[in-house]
């Protein structure tokens, strides 16, 4: 009887054992490639020099030195003024797009996605060639300098416009067209049903953008270094630490400052998106826009506009790199595409990033969706489960640059017995997976939270293996998941500079990198080429995949049909 | 009968709230029993325990004079069916049903064979090649009784695998699976909320309220002679009347006194509800020495089909009302409409009391 009062549990299972173990393997990994080179960080921030423990000096030394400090002010205005530019805009674009009769909707949808396969240089790139020292609309400045605040700005509502479209696109596609009704048969203005019904219902997916963009823009490495001139900006203050002057301490506390705002964002923007569950929820009625004239012709201009924006800037940087000797011979050649005579690897860094970010999606979408499923799958454990949960989450509030530098002190370290990984493909594949696990991890649970939760019970009551019915219902169930999660992470690979630029040797230079480093030497054009390729390998990549979506998965996934 | 199942003083908590408190149960072999009860009652946990799949936080379960309280799903013996059908939406249907074969080294062969058997038993003999996607619901659900009786399981698990089927399936469904169970012998358990579909097809049903055990009884006794006033209100419709019970067995409900079955565990004096059925109160050729004649007035009468629903108040007990069930046949016979009086009689044998 005293047993039976005790707690029994139920003697485990070989599944249960197996899930279990492979949980502790996934948090010990992921404490590996995430948790620990980010302690590392913070550990280094409280060292001098020759690493010894000095306590708070090097935060002292940072708050009291102005120029360092004025980063951070700096980072702050220029995250602000992009949110404030870049949220309205995307706000009306996604309305275009969701609720209004525009004509060729999926050319302006795919429009505004372009900025997103290309590497945040490229914009930096464009503008330097439009109003640069040598620009052709240099003389609209009127003696301004596009290099710094404006020309980080402008570049920045490039990179960003697509990431807030997404959100509020999404935000507003979930209308309930019975609010409408109501508002109408009650006889309230357009106005007022803008101001009662439209906003409220996208308030949160607005506050999500704001502070994804936000994010983004305080994070962000290439197009400060590229457009920022003497303009300092935290992310480039680390790297001048790092690489420049070679203290590291000082770039770690420079990372944590960068830190401090990413995650704070994050944390807010967790709580708002719980809230928005809860409002999805009801059963809604779809909303079709109808036609109507004078709205749909202003909205077709606006997105026009917004579009024509996005292509010149993707055009310019096209255009740049393929001319002789801007501005004055503006003859068309390939000669900038011969890499080789700008940077010793030439060519080489682009399949480097080709190998780079294949191995990402390979390796990274098997671990996010095994480990996603392990997560959701393993019965108790809660702690385990806990952790691997909060080291899921934490790479998305952690700026690319931040985790890179956390990665140099973790694995660069001299006791670490990982430290053969230093300087190889494997560490730039291994960070790369890391940085952006959080998307990946969370693509994957809820696709596996919208397939019956009682898959493993009925296998259970069958006596077949978990890990069978896995490869045999789960995972097939989810491809268009799966390749969600591929493609996503193969194409931030491709353009990804932040992370990696701590991490490269001089054998397995990614193109990214390798174009911050032509630009660097002075070859705008050739910088702008390797831009182009990478736009193109990535656009490329993402078109195989809708058109795979459409008819292939069609093909193998004939279950899905009625 | 040998008992195949016995549950012994099973408990589940999650935290402070009590989901299941020292339940201890006996199914005998091929007994169909449903645990019936409102949601929240605990009816699934019951069964998701039986089952291994949350386990227990006390007790013991036997299977087959077998322990089984501690192992794990995979090592108890049972097929289970589940209200979302849990079918594996990419695989073929007779995949589906062979599911559990195929694991179990068998040849081809002889899986088909079983596979077309168990269609055929499920009156779905042409199925096998499509998806799941491609059946009905009805024709789902049939798919998952399949797959969850290919192994020959000795206990047969229904966690509400009729709710999310259309009426119609549904009534058809019960006297299927009712069948299928009667000619397999399989020991079942059906967890329901439907007291209908409980009484038509359960050989006991347990009803379960707040994580414990009402009563247990053939639906017969659960319907005539409900153990708690909770019983007589879930299974159903009652009608409850304040009273007080003026002798052992009689009860006083304002000016009148109704002869009751003689009560043991009640005191007199005490405050009691009386309770009877709606289709209970006679009407028609009272005799003149009838017991328990109470003349009413017609308050209110609510058509439902093939019978009608009075509210009929009580004359010499002011506020008390009654509800009775009038047949159409009644209704004509006796020309009764709204503000009609007339005599109805409880037939003592019909009331019950319970503590108020």
């Amino acid at each position: 009887m005293s047993l039976a009062l005790s707690t029994p549990g139920v003697r485990m299972s070989r599944d249960d054992l197996l899930m279990r173990g492979g949980l502790v393997v996934l948090a010990g990994l992921l404490l590996l490639i995430v948790g620990l080179p980010l302690w590392a960080l913070l550990a280094k921030g409280f060292e001098d020099r020759d690493g010894k423990f000095i306590g708070l000096a090097n935060y002292l030394a940072y708050f009291s030195t102005p120029a360092l400090f004025n980063s951070a002010l700096n980072s702050f205005h220029v995250a602000l003024a992009s949110t404030l530019i870049v949220v309205p805009l995307a706000f009306l674009y996604a309305y275009a797009l969701t609720r209004t009769c525009l004509p060729a909707r999926w050319l302006f949808q795919g429009i505004s996605l372009i900025p997103i396969f290309a590497p945040s240089l490229l914009p930096g790139l464009a503008l330097i060639y439009l109003f640069g020292t040598q620009g052709f609309f240099k003389a609209l400045l009127g003696g301004g300098s596009i290099y710094g605040f404006d020309g980080i700005v402008i570049a920045q509502v490039f990179y960003c416009f697509p990431h807030a479209t997404l959100i509020l696109v999404t935000a507003l596609a979930t209308a309930d067209a019975r609010l409408y009704e109501a508002a109408d048969v009650l006889g309230a203005s357009k106005l007022r049903v803008f101001f009662t019904v439209t906003l409220p219902g996208a308030k949160y997916g607005l506050i999500s953008a704001a502070l994804v963009v936000f994010t983004l823009v305080i994070t962000d490495f290439g197009i400060a270094k590229v457009i920022g001139g003497n303009f300092n900006v935290l992310a480039t203050d680390v790297y001048k630490q790092v690489i420049g002057q070679q203290n590291f301490s000082m770039g770690a506390v420079v990372g944590m400052v960068l830190l401090a705002p990413a995650a704070l964002a994050f944390v807010v923007d967790r709580l708002v998106q719980r809230k928005q569950v809860a409002l999805l929820t009801a059963r809604a009625v779809p909303l079709i826009p109808r036609p109507k004239l004078g709205r749909d012709l202003f909205f077709t201009l606006f997105c026009t506009l917004v579009s024509c924006g996005i292509v010149a800037i993707l055009g310019m940087a096209i255009w740049g790199s393929l001319i002789k000797y801007w501005p004055y011979n503006l003859s068309l050649t390939w000669a900038n595409y011969h890499f080789e005579t700008f940077d010793a690897n030439g060519w080489e860094s682009y399949f480097n990033s080709l190998r780079m970010a294949a191995g990402a999606a390979i390796f990274g979408t098997a671990l996010m969706f095994t480990g996603a499923w392990l997560n959701e799958k393993t019965r108790g454990f809660g702690a385990i489960r806990g952790a691997v949960q909060l080291l899921a989450f934490l790479p998305m509030a952690v700026p690319g640059i931040v985790l890179g530098l956390g990665y140099i002190f973790f694995f660069n370290a001299p006791g670490n017995p990982l430290n053969f990984l230093y300087a190889t493909m494997a560490i730039l594949v291994i960070n790369t997976v890391a940085h952006f696990y959080t998307v990946g991890h969370l693509t994957a649970t809820t696709a596996l939270k919208q397939i019956d939760p009682e898959f493993e019970a009925v296998s259970a009551s069958l006596k077949v293996p978990i890990w069978k019915t896995f490869a045999r219902v789960t995972a097939p169930i989810c491809l268009p998941a799966i390749l969600d999660i591929a493609i996503y992470l193969f194409v931030n690979a491709m353009t990804t500079v932040s992370s990696v630029i701590f991490l490269y040797a001089p054998d397995t230079k990614l193109a990214s990198v390798a174009a911050v480093n032509i630009e660097e030497a002075g070859t705008t054009a050739a910088a702008a080429a390797l831009c182009v390729v990478i736009v193109m390998t990535s656009a490329t990549v993402k078109a195989l995949h809708i058109l795979a979506d459409r008819f292939l998965l069609g093909r193998l996934q004939a279950w899905r049909r009625r | 009968m040998t008992n195949y199942l016995e549950v012994r003083s099973l408990s589940k908590r999650f935290g402070d709230f009590t989901a299941l408190g020292n339940i201890s149960l006996d199914i005998a072999e091929g007994e169909f029993v449903c645990f019936l009860g409102p949601s929240g009652c605990g009816k699934t946990t019951l069964l998701r325990a039986i089952a291994g799949l949350d386990p227990q936080t006390s007790g013991t379960i036997r299977q087959k004079g077998r322990d089984v309280s501690a192992l794990p799903p995979a090592q108890r013996d049972f097929g289970i069916v589940f209200q979302s059908y849990a079918l594996f939406p990419n695989l073929t249907v007779a995949d589906n049903v062979g599911y559990g074969l195929v694991s179990r080294r068998q040849d081809r062969g002889a899986i088909a064979r079983r596979v077309s058997e168990l269609l055929t038993l499920v009156g779905l003999p042409d199925a096998g090649p499509k998806y799941p996607a491609q059946l009905s619901g009805g024709q789902q659900q049939r798919v998952a009784l399949a797959r969850a009786l290919a192994t020959s399981p000795g206990l047969l698990l229904l966690d509400e695998p009729l709710s999310a089927l259309d009426a119609r399936v549904r009534l058809r469904l019960r006297h299927e699976i009712k069948a299928l169970q009667r000619s397999l012998g399989v020991t079942t358990i059906m967890v329901t909320h439907d007291q209908e579909e409980a009484l038509t097809m359960a050989d006991r049903i347990v009803v379960m309220n707040h994580g414990a055990i009402e009563q247990v009884g053939t639906p017969q006794e659960i319907y005539r002679r409900p153990a708690t006033a909770f019983v007589a209100d879930f299974v159903g419709s009652m009608n409850f009347l304040a009273g007080t019970l003026e002798a052992a067995d009689r009860v006083r409900i304002g000016g009148l006194s109704f002869a009751c079955p003689a009560q043991e565990g009640l005191a007199v004096g005490s405050a009691v509800r009386l309770s009877v059925r709606p289709e209970d109160v006679r009407v028609r050729d009272l005799p003149a020495d009838v017991a328990n004649r109470v003349a009413v007035e017609v308050a209110d009468l609510d058509f439902v089909g093939a019978f009608c629903r009075a509210t009929l108040s009580v004359q010499g007990a002011a506020g008390v009302s009654l509800t009775a069930d009038f047949s159409s046949n009644l209704m004509r016979d006796l020309g009764v409409d709204t503000g009609t009086r007339l005599d109805v009689a409880l037939p003592p044998d019909r009331l019950r009391v319970y503590a108020a």
